[in-house]
């Protein structure tokens, strides 16, 4: 989830080329990190993580269970008490900690942009310059908030003095995704951190390596112990035990929205704990007759296959005004097909692989039901490659609303394109779905741009754009696609606690 | 809510009325789309005077079927285009305020409802319930059109901004301890951000929010924008709470409630929830404090409408050394009550609202005799009929007892000794709870120190209680998710769109 590569603001400004990847390099952490020291799993298990170009074991990793799960919150409980070095910090040094921490990402940005790409499956200089680009900008964001967080002193009715405190929430439980998956962990850390929270993070089983590897540099950086604590493992034994703990004050979450109902009910049968949830969507794009063409096609294709179609805000349904369909499917298939697919390390390279088997056949599948729902295929369609989760880039064209690929949420390269005559059924069509994540308008009319933006039920509306996001605009869903905004000054909300403090006087001048 | 600091809406009132005598109840229906419904089963349930246990009359009975006709109301009335999306903010605000002069236009009858049908002392209905009320809908009209997004200065060639957009429909379900300044907490703000409400008050005490309708529709409000289904939790509420069409809940009730409500919300469609729950809310006395005035925000702080309130100051920790005549003078406080017809203007308490309170309260007392507390006054029921209980102090009492860990919602007091601050501090916090507290001392490092310590959403420093629409109300901890009142109140009513315009060229 980054700016478009023509858009974006990178970290060095005169970035033009990349470093290679690096060749020799060792996965130095895998273990559970709590109170800045690295452990073993209570079970003695760990387990594999693979590479999804190759689908080789690159190495294995602590499996964190409910008991790490409770270890890493004592010590989050404890690092959270009244009278701790956390605690007692001023804010402003908070923010240098965020700061030294995007410090030495900075200075270890190749290797961890080596080991997320990887991993994850990314192109490589997508995952140097935007997910790493991406963390850094994020943190320094968050960092500069730290010191002004602000109360306020409030005309209340009475003789009183009263004002209210932006405290910190508590410990908070941080259950990341594995398609982005240090660009997650910062977009979690970063404001809870920021508003003075204690965390227990647990990176996506496919990818904890990156998070590992922060974890060491939070440690370099001088975050006292307990702070930052990281359990690898699954969702149904390390992820349910955050989310059912009774001594987790907030629960954050990035992933699918039957996960993120699961989170939901857990944390209302449990302790109430505060929910902020970023699942799924089924994205639109409108692109109106008076649009910029090339500019709508181009967009609107990285919306649907930048990190092969593995985004939360895929424009999986793309609405094309009647009288300029055809050009468009015309030209958005052309550039579909230009794209070279193999190991993301590769710089010729410029599309991975699915992240895992699971993720590889279930959009096998949603491309099958395309097919035989009465879609037209026009190109791609099918695996490519003798091993890896490699789908070939597919564009359906006559898609129409009840087809399970204009429904369901497919996060794979796969694009639909529909038609559509009036605006007010294009803005119904559009709307019909439990999802709400974003959606994007093509238009040169400033009125349409407008009305349209306003009418659209999506956290983000793009216009002329598409997948711009950054540190300083709140992020997140209407509806099903989630509850509650990340990044902004919004995201810090989600992270704060607050409270009134009334106090009697004896005479109130305004 | 303490009545010495009440906030009225005419700051000259010293003297009141005297209640209505004949009061008829005209309202008993459903109300949707600014029309009276009869329930789709036919049936209907009584409501009832707790001071007599008479019955006042019956209220139709809402259940699903109801419920799905007020979210297709509500939502119509939410469509792009509709009367109330295109109407100006700052009409929505006349509109709020239009319904605050018919409120008060209508004072006298709301106060008698509400104190015959909620057991309520008359003067603090008049005086509290509907001066607070009337206030704090006055203030969420003035900030109708106030509500307002940012720009952003977004990295890249790109004018962004948010929207404060309405959330949608929204579901309110409402507590019986303040029938109508908990129906105008919510419905207010939910209002003046431009939301549509389905509103399930608490089957005991229907009658003050059916009559508010009446004046919702007499203000102008478009059909649609308001709808009450009255009926019972289990029916109508859990309708509201697992409703696929309703975008956000907001709760006023128990915690044991308010957990079926998030889990319903999660088994749903996500719906965002608002709750504000239970609480067993610490006052911490100081030796060093004004003793009379502790003695006195503490004795209204757990006594007052009959110790009804979620904040409800149910842990007193005295300093040690002022234990003893800390302990004397609340005594001889809880002595001073008449209890009787709320409406009789000689009586100071009035009876719980129904059976199964009075019950529980009562077995609540006995555990504390059993448990070892003191029984310093109380501790038993009065009259012949109506939910009395006498007001009630317990001495000595210890953390691990039940008085001292539940919430009792009864004229029961708990007072505990303590020494140091870290100790009071540690065992104040030792609750799942975390709705209020009370500090009482004149030294500024304790009191500012003391009230950060505290986990509790609201600590008042030297008074307690008063709720004050300005400043928000919420709970930490399982008292509550999110806030109400105040700026923050509104979060609660908003979906923020972010909109991200590419442009040719940014300048700052």
């Amino acid at each position: 989830m980054s700016t478009s590569e023509e858009q974006q603001t990178p970290a060095k400004p005169a970035e033009g080329t990349i470093p290679a990847p690096l060749k020799d390099w060792k996965i130095q952490y895998t273990k559970i990190f709590i109170n800045n020291e690295w452990h073993n799993s209570s079970s003695g298990k760990k387990f594999p993580v693979f590479n999804p170009a190759n689908e080789e074991k690159i190495c294995e990793v602590e499996e964190g269970d409910k008991e790490d799960v409770d270890k890493a919150v004592k010590a989050a409980r404890e690092a959270f008490q009244i009278g701790s070095p956390w605690r007692t910090m001023d804010a402003s040094e908070r923010g240098r900690l965020l700061n030294k921490l995007a410090d030495l990402i900075e200075r270890d940005r190749l290797l961890m942009a080596t080991i997320e790409a990887v991993n994850g499956g990314k192109v490589f200089s997508n995952a140097y310059l935007m997910d790493l680009g991406g963390c850094v900008r994020i943190l320094r964001y968050f960092a500069s908030w730290a010191d002004k967080i602000q109360g306020r002193t409030i005309p209340i009715d009475g003789k009183y003095f009263s004002y209210t405190r932006h405290e910190p929430v508590g410990v908070c439980g941080q259950i990341i995704p594995w398609n982005f998956p240090l660009v997650m962990f910062i977009w979690k850390i970063g404001p809870a951190l920021c508003c003075g929270n204690t965390v227990v993070v647990k990176p996506a089983e496919q990818t904890p390596l990156t998070a590992l590897y922060t974890a060491s540099l939070i440690k370099e950086a001088g975050f006292p112990p307990g702070v930052v604590n990281i359990v690898p493992g699954y969702g149904p034994t390390a992820g349910a035990a955050i989310s059912s703990h009774m001594d987790v004050d907030k629960v954050a979450f990035t992933g699918s929205t039957e996960v993120g109902k699961l989170i939901k009910e857990a944390a209302g049968k449990s302790n109430l704990k505060r929910v902020t949830l970023e699942l799924g969507g089924k994205s639109p794009c409108i692109i109106f007759a008076d649009a910029d063409l090339d500019n709508a096609v181009q967009f609107a294709h990285r919306g649907v296959f930048y990190h092969q179609g593995q985004c939360c805000i895929a424009a999986s349904r793309i609405f094309v005004e009647e009288s300029i369909y055809d050009e468009f499917v015309q030209r958005s298939v052309e550039r579909a097909k230009k794209y070279t697919l193999g190991d993301p390390l590769n710089p010729s390279v410029q599309q991975g692989p699915q992240i895992d088997k699971e993720q590889y056949n279930k959009i096998l599948d949603l491309i099958e039901s395309g097919k035989k729902e009465g879609a037209k295929l026009e190109c791609g369609g099918g695996p490519w490659g003798d091993k890896g989760y490699f789908i070939q880039p597919t564009v359906f064209s006559n898609v129409t609303d009840e087809m399970r690929i204009a429904k369901e949420e497919i996060f794979g390269p796969v694009q639909q394109i529909m038609k559509f005559k009036t605006i007010d059924e294009v803005i119904r069509r559009a709307n019909n779905t439990h999802y709400g994540l974003s959606a994007g308008i093509f238009t040169k009319d400033l009125d349409k741009a407008i009305t349209i933006s306003s009418a659209l039920q999506a956290g983000t509306v793009w216009v002329n754009c598409y997948s711009v996001v950054s540190a300083q605009s709140p992020f997140g869903g209407f509806k099903m696609s989630g509850n509650g905004r990340e990044l902004g000054e919004y995201g810090l909300h989600e992270y704060t606690e607050v409270k009134t403090v009334t106090i009697k006087i004896s005479e109130k001048n305004s």
